[in-house]
């Protein structure tokens, strides 16, 4: 449960660790890409993840990192062709970026971290708790990008004809600001939960000095 | 087969259609290693370099899966190139130049998980290349990688001496300067090229 919680939101892998930041800006700008790469990365890391805490005791340490890479992309090319079979427009849209899940650093991060040193059953929960983690930020920043670059979510529009859509949001800049928009978000939070803290112990110690005055 | 001119494959990849500003490719170490001017032109150049050669052997490799009727290999081939070409260039840069392979250190294994390298690989497929179109435009998506992070780089020296508030300093920071510096690329837009 703790490893499936972390995955989630104290160890989010985009927000917190900075890591996948490619997919992260290249498909979010709407939100169905974002749920579909979303998706198709949580699939490869729970598969892979599986796969590796299975094989680990059989797996030389100095070949590891290679055994990794070679199960990932095993997965990564299903998810390629299962996506081709479902849906051809989210396949055009989502273009090389399926096949660039091979290099995208969360998952082989996970194998590593996780996977290699933990039972099966632990490592599927990490997985689906860090792929949830990864959903979630891509959602976070898609909607962010197609309610003000388009002005409707999912498609379906949410304001008048007389709105204007802010394009530049769409376009690569908007990424790259609305990405650094959250983060700014997250360590305001961050902060401000720090300093919270600190004038907690510093009440707290004020009044014990107070109480053996 | 893709008829697009060799000069405007070339600057599409370098300005236009920017590796890193445009298309996402390559963000991690564009975010990690962009510190120093020294380090990250050296991240640069050795990119170049391994894009360069796993565009050959990528090209050689595809016509090969071709031919046996093998294409679902394709992506386990690719990150197999990349990863012994990492390691070819390691060789061979530490036999032929020392000095080189000490100022680069540890970024060359590092390349193996750079999307960029990859992205080249997969694009030059997908779009249907000719041998010469490949070779170019990995050198222009290569050079343009390395143009972006150098620029990066220098900004971000500068930055060092200026105040920041505290809660912008770090990845939120790199990410707005690469916001605007992607919009300063949008203007290469207008010279044409591919979309």
């Amino acid at each position: 449960m703790e490893a499936f919680a972390a995955g989630l939101w104290k160890q989010n892998p985009v927000f917190v660790q900075a890591l996948g930041m490619c997919p992260t800006l290249a498909v979010t700008n709407s939100v169905r890409n974002a749920i579909a790469m979303g998706i198709a990365t949580l699939f490869v890391l729970v598969c892979s993840n599986t796969l590796i805490s299975l094989v680990r005791k059989l797996v030389p340490r100095q070949v590891r990192i290679a055994t990794y890479i070679l199960i990932i992309a095993t997965f990564v090319t299903i998810v390629e062709y299962l996506i081709k079979a479902v849906s051809i427009p989210i396949y055009k849209a989502l273009g090389p970026f399926i096949a660039l899940i091979v290099v995208n650093c969360i998952i082989l991060g996970r194998a590593e971290a996780f996977a290699s040193k933990n039972t099966v059953g632990k490592s599927v929960l990490d997985g689906v708790g860090t792929g949830l983690g990864f959903c979630m930020a891509l959602l976070c920043l898609g909607s962010v990008r197609e309610i003000l670059g388009a002005g409707s979510f999912l498609g379906i529009p949410l304001f008048g004809a007389g709105f204007q859509p802010w394009v530049l949001f769409l376009l690569p800049p908007g990424g790259f600001f609305t990405l650094a928009g959250w983060l700014l978000a997250f360590s305001a939070l961050e902060q401000r939960r720090k300093g919270q803290r600190e004038r907690n112990e510093i009440a707290s110690a004020s009044a014990a000095a107070e109480v053996r005055a | 087969m893709n008829d697009a001119s060799l000069m405007s494959i070339f600057l599409d990849a370098l300005l236009i259609n920017n590796f890193v500003l445009a298309v996402f490719l390559g963000i991690c170490p564009f975010i990690g290693v962009s510190g120093k001017i020294a380090t990250a032109w050296r991240m640069g150049v050795s990119v170049v370099f391994v894009a360069f050669v796993s565009s050959v052997l990528a090209f050689a490799t595809n016509a090969l899966l071709i031919y046996c009727h093998a294409e679902y290999l394709r992506i386990i081939c690719f990150i197999a190139i990349i990863a012994s070409t990492v390691q070819l260039v390691e060789m061979f840069i530490k036999k032929t130049s020392p000095a080189l392979f000490r100022a680069l250190g540890i970024y060359l294994p590092l390349i193996t998980t750079n999307c960029a390298v990859l992205g080249v690989a997969l694009f030059q497929t997908s779009r249907e290349y000719t041998f010469a179109q490949s070779v170019v435009f990995a050198l222009g998506a290569g050079l343009g990688f390395a143009l972006a992070i150098t620029l990066m780089a220098s900004i971000r020296e500068r930055l060092d001496l200026s105040d920041v508030p505290d809660v912008a300093k770090g990845t939120a920071l790199v990410l707005v300067l690469a916001g605007i510096l992607s919009m300063a690329f949008m203007g290469f837009a207008g010279m044409g090229g591919e979309g």
